[in-house]
C-alpha cells in the first residue's frame, strides 16, 4: 500500500522501531485494538500480561536490568488504572517507563463513556509527565519527548493516553529528532565552585564515608565511587537500591545501612565525620530519626534532582550532577588524609557484628539465600519483592555488579518480584535471573506464571514462604504484644503444584538439607521458568533493625529479651 | 495613584496578616493539564493557594501564574523545587524579597441604605474606588492597589452590608528590565 498515510497507531509502532524497542508488555483491550492491530505486522515482540500490574513491573525489571526504557501498552478505563501501582513504583525508584494507554474517543471523553476513565487525572501524582494526545498529528512528537523524558535527568515513567480516534486517524506528521522543552532541563556536570567546596571538605575529614544511591547506579557511577574510595581511604556504605553500583564485596565495602542494614554500615553512619550523599535521597528507611541523623557529621550531597537538596537533610555543600560525571570531576580535586584508624575501626565493628543467623530450628529463609548467594557466585540478577525475605536477601546476596539488584524500594509494591524478573530476564537473556518472592507478594502478580511459561523465559522464582506476611508479624511480635492481626495466609496454596498446573517446573525445600541440591537442580534448568518453594519456618526475624523513626544509634542487633517501645515513625 | 493608606483600624475587624504571604510567579507551557499539576504540588504538601491568576505571557504558547500562599518557609521552598521540576514549568520564583509592583483588583457590593451613601462615597474616594453601578438598593464599587489596601477598603464597608466580594488576586511584575 505505497503512498497510504499510516494510522497514528501505525506511526507510533514505527516510532517505537525506530527507538529500538524490542519488547511491549501489555494486555489489550477495545479503545487500544488500533494500536494491537498495528503491532501484527512489527519486529518488536508483544508479551501480553494476565494483569496491567504485571506488565508495568515487568517493563520496570527490564528498564533496571537493562538501563533502556520499558514500554507498556494497556487499554482504558480499568486497563489504565491497574497501571497506577506501577507507575508509583517506577516513580518512587526513578525507573523509565513509557506507559501507553488506549482512551475513549475524543468526542466521548468526559461522558461517561465505556470504559473510559480521567487517566491522565488520576495519574498526575505518580508520574514524571503525561500526555493526553488530542491529534493524530501530534503522536510522533509526544513520543519522541515521552521517550526523551523517562530516559533522562532523573528517570521516570512517562504516561500517554491516546484516544481510539487519535491512534486510528491519519498521521502524516514526519519523526522528530529533536525535543522543545524549555521547562526541563538535564543536570550533567557540576559547577566548579561546588566541586572545590566538597572537595575541601573531602580533605579535612578524619572519618568519611561514602553513602552510594541509586542514582550511583542509573548512571553507572560505579567505578568512580571505588576510585574516589580508594582515594580517599573512605568506607563505602549503599541503600537497598544502591546494591551494586560499587561491588559490596570490595573491602572498602560495609554493605548495605539503613533501617535492616549491617550493623558495621550503621555503625559507620554514627561515627563518620562526614557523609557523602551519591545519588542518595536521605530516605527515612536509611535516616531514622532525622534530627539526630550524623548530627555532627559534615554533609555532601550528589543528586541529578536539585529538589533533593533541603528536603531531608541541609547539606553543607550540594553537586547538582549526573553522579558519575560529579565524582569524576571531583576526584582529581581531593587530597586524601589519613585514615587508617578509621578504617582500622570500620573492620573491628565488620568483625564484632557480623550477619548471622541460628543454624539450628528448621529451615531458615537466610540460610537458603546465603546458599544462593555461594552457589552463584554474586553472579545472578536478583529481583526481590517487599518484605522479610526483601531484606534478608538484601543481606545476604551480596551485589557485585551494576543492575544486579532490582526491588521496589521507595513505593515498596508487594507484587513486584516476580514480574520484574520476567522482565529482566527478557531484558538479559545471557544472565541468571532469579526472584526472591514471599508468599503473601508472590500471590499478587502470581498469574504472570502463565506470562512466563507462554514465552519459556527462564526466570527462576524462589518464595520463601512462611506462610505469614511476615514483616508485620515481625512488627507486631516485637512491638504490639505479638497481637497478631492481618499476617496469616492460611489458606496459601500448594505453590508447587500452582506452578505445576502451568507446566512450570516446581521443587520444594523443607529441610537444610534440601537447599543446595535444590538449588542446583533449578539452577541447571534453563528450558523455561522454575519455581522453587522454600517452606520455611514461620516465625523468624529480621535483625539488626532498627525501630521507625529512631536514631540510627538505637539499632538492635540481637533478638530483644523484652518488649519493645512502639515505633514513632509511620511505616 | 496611590491613595493613602487609612489611618485607624476598625474596630472588632481584624486585618489579615500579610507578614508571612509568599507571591510566586510562574512562566508555564500554555497547556491543558498543567494548572492542575501545578496544584497538586501545593496540595500533597497541605499548602493552601489563596489566590491565583492565570493570563496568557507577552509572546508564545506560554502563560504566566502567579500564586499568593502563605505557610512554612522550609515546605515553600520545596514547593517551589517541585515547581521547577515540572515539564511545563518554565520558572518559577518566589518574589516576596523582590523589587516588584503588586496590584490586584476588587469588585464590591453594598446593600447601603441611602442615608449610608455619602460615608460610603467618602471612603470610596478615599481609595480611588470607583462607583460601577448604583441602584436604588445596592451599589457596586472597584478598587485597585495592593492586597493590603484592598483589606483595608473591605474592613471599612463590612459594616455598611457587604453583600458580595470578588477579588482577581494579586498580579506582580519586578521593576527593571530583569525578567519576572
Amino acid at each position: 500500500m505505497a503512498g497510504r498515510i499510516p494510522t497514528g497507531a501505525e506511526k507510533l509502532v514505527q516510532f517505537l522501531e525506530r527507538e529500538g524497542v524490542e519488547y511491549i508488555f501489555g494486555l489489550s483491550g477495545g479503545a487500544a485494538i488500533p494500536i494491537f492491530d498495528a503491532l501484527v505486522d512489527s519486529k518488536i515482540k508483544l508479551i501480553l500480561v494476565r494483569h496491567e500490574q504485571g506488565a508495568t513491573h515487568m517493563a520496570d525489571g527490564y528498564a533496571r536490568a537493562t538501563g533502556r526504557p520499558g514500554v507498556v501498552l494497556v487499554t482504558s478505563g480499568p486497563g489504565a488504572t491497574n497501571t497506577v501501582t506501577g507507575l508509583l513504583t517506577a516513580l518512587m525508584d526513578s525507573a523509565p517507563l513509557v506507559v501507553i494507554t488506549g482512551q475513549t474517543n475524543t468526542g466521548n471523553l468526559g461522558k461517561d463513556a465505556f470504559q473510559e476513565a480521567d487517566v491522565t487525572g488520576i495519574t498526575y501524582p505518580v508520574v514524571k509527565h503525561s500526555y493526553l494526545v488530542k491529534r493524530s498529528a501530534d503522536i510522533p512528537r509526544v513520543l519522541r519527548e515521552a521517550f526523551h523524558i523517562a530516559t533522562t535527568g532523573r528517570p521516570g515513567p512517562v504516561l500517554v493516553d491516546i484516544p481510539k480516534d487519535v491512534s486510528s486517524g491519519p498521521c502524516d506528521a514526519p519523526f522528530v529528532d529533536s525535543v522543545d522543552l524549555p521547562g526541563y532541563v538535564v543536570p550533567g556536570h557540576a559547577e566548579r565552585a561546588s566541586l572545590e567546596a566538597a572537595a575541601e571538605l573531602l580533605g579535612q575529614a578524619q572519618r568519611p564515608l561514602l553513602y552510594v544511591g541509586h542514582g550511583a547506579v542509573i548512571s553507572a557511577a560505579g567505578k568512580a565511587v571505588i576510585q574516589l574510595a580508594e582515594k580517599l581511604r573512605a568506607p563505602i556504605v549503599n541503600t537497598l537500591l544502591g546494591k551494586g553500583a560499587a561491588d559490596e564485596t570490595h573491602p572498602l565495602h560495609l554493605g548495605m545501612m539503613g533501617m535492616h542494614g549491617t550493623a558495621y554500615a550503621n555503625k559507620a553512619v554514627i561515627h563518620c565525620d562526614l557523609i557523602m550523599a551519591i545519588g542518595a535521597r536521605w530516605d527515612d528507611r536509611v535516616t531514622g530519626k532525622v534530627d539526630e541523623f550524623c548530627a555532627k557529621a559534615k554533609k555532601i550531597h550528589l543528586d541529578i534532582d536539585p529538589a533533593e537538596f533541603n528536603k531531608v537533610i541541609r547539606p553543607d555543600v550540594s553537586l547538582v550532577g549526573d553522579a558519575r560525571l560529579v565524582l569524576e570531576d571531583l576526584i582529581p580535586l581531593v587530597e586524601p588524609t589519613d585514615t587508617t584508624a578509621w578504617l582500622k575501626q570500620c573492620d573491628a565493628w565488620r568483625r564484632q557484628y557480623p550477619l548471622k543467623y541460628p543454624k539450628r530450628g528448621g529451615l531458615r529463609a537466610q540460610h537458603v539465600l546465603d546458599r544462593l548467594h555461594h552457589l552463584t557466585e554474586g553472579r545472578a540478577v536478583i529481583t526481590a519483592d517487599v518484605g522479610q525475605h526483601q531484606m534478608w536477601a538484601a543481606q545476604f546476596c551480596k551485589t557485585t555488579a551494576n543492575r544486579h539488584w532490582i526491588t521496589s524500594g521507595g513505593a515498596g509494591t508487594m507484587g513486584f518480584g516476580w514480574p520484574a524478573a520476567i522482565g529482566a530476564k527478557f531484558g538479559r537473556p545471557e544472565a541468571e535471573v532469579w526472584a526472591v518472592v514471599g508468599d503473601g507478594g508472590f500471590q499478587m502478580t502470581m498469574a504472570e506464571l502463565a506470562t512466563a511459561a507462554v514465552h519459556k523465559v527462564a526466570a527462576k522464582c524462589l518464595i520463601i514462604n512462611n506462610n505469614y506476611l511476615g514483616m508485620v508479624r515481625q512488627w507486631q511480635e516485637l512491638f504490639y504484644e505479638n497481637r497478631l492481626s492481618g499476617v496469616d495466609l492460611e489458606g496459601n496454596p500448594d505453590f508447587v503444584k500452582l506452578a505445576e498446573a502451568y507446566g512450570i517446573k516446581a521443587l520444594r525445600i523443607s529441610r537444610p538439607g534440601d537447599v543446595d541440591r535444590k538449588l542446583k537442580e533449578a539452577r541447571a534448568h534453563d528450558a523455561g521458568p522454575v519455581v522453587v518453594v522454600a517452606e520455611v519456618i514461620k516465625e523468624d526475624n529480621v535483625f539488626p533493625m532498627i525501630p521507625a523513626g529512631a536514631p540510627v544509634s538505637h539499632m538492635i542487633v540481637d533478638p530483644p529479651k523484652h518488649r519493645l517501645e512502639k515505633p514513632v515513625g509511620s511505616t | 495613584m496611590a491613595a493613602p493608606e487609612p489611618t485607624h483600624e476598625p474596630a472588632g475587624i481584624a486585618r489579615r496578616r500579610r507578614s508571612d504571604v509568599h507571591t510566586i510567579s510562574l512562566y508555564v507551557n500554555n497547556k491543558p493539564g498543567v494548572l492542575v499539576r501545578v496544584a497538586l504540588v501545593f496540595s500533597r504538601r497541605g499548602y493552601n493557594i489563596e489566590s491565583l491568576v492565570v493570563s496568557p505571557a507577552a509572546e508564545g504558547d506560554f502563560s504566566r501564574m502567579t500564586i499568593t500562599c502563605s505557610g512554612d518557609p522550609a515546605t515553600l521552598e520545596q514547593i517551589i523545587k517541585q515547581l521547577h521540576k515540572l515539564v511545563d514549568v518554565v520558572h518559577a520564583t518566589d518574589h516576596t524579597e523582590h523589587d516588584a509592583y503588586e496590584t490586584e483588583i476588587a469588585l464590591v457590593k453594598l446593600q447601603a441604605s441611602l442615608h449610608e451613601r455619602t460615608e460610603i462615597l467618602q471612603v470610596a474616594e478615599n481609595f480611588g474606588a470607583k462607583v460601577t453601578d448604583y441602584g436604588s438598593e445596592s451599589m457596586m464599587l472597584r478598587v485597585y492597589g495592593s492586597s493590603e489596601k484592598l483589606d483595608a477598603f473591605i474592613a471599612l464597608l463590612r459594616p455598611y452590608g457587604l453583600r458580595e466580594l470578588v477579588r482577581s488576586g494579586k498580579i506582580l511584575m519586578v521593576r527593571g528590565l530583569q525578567e519576572t
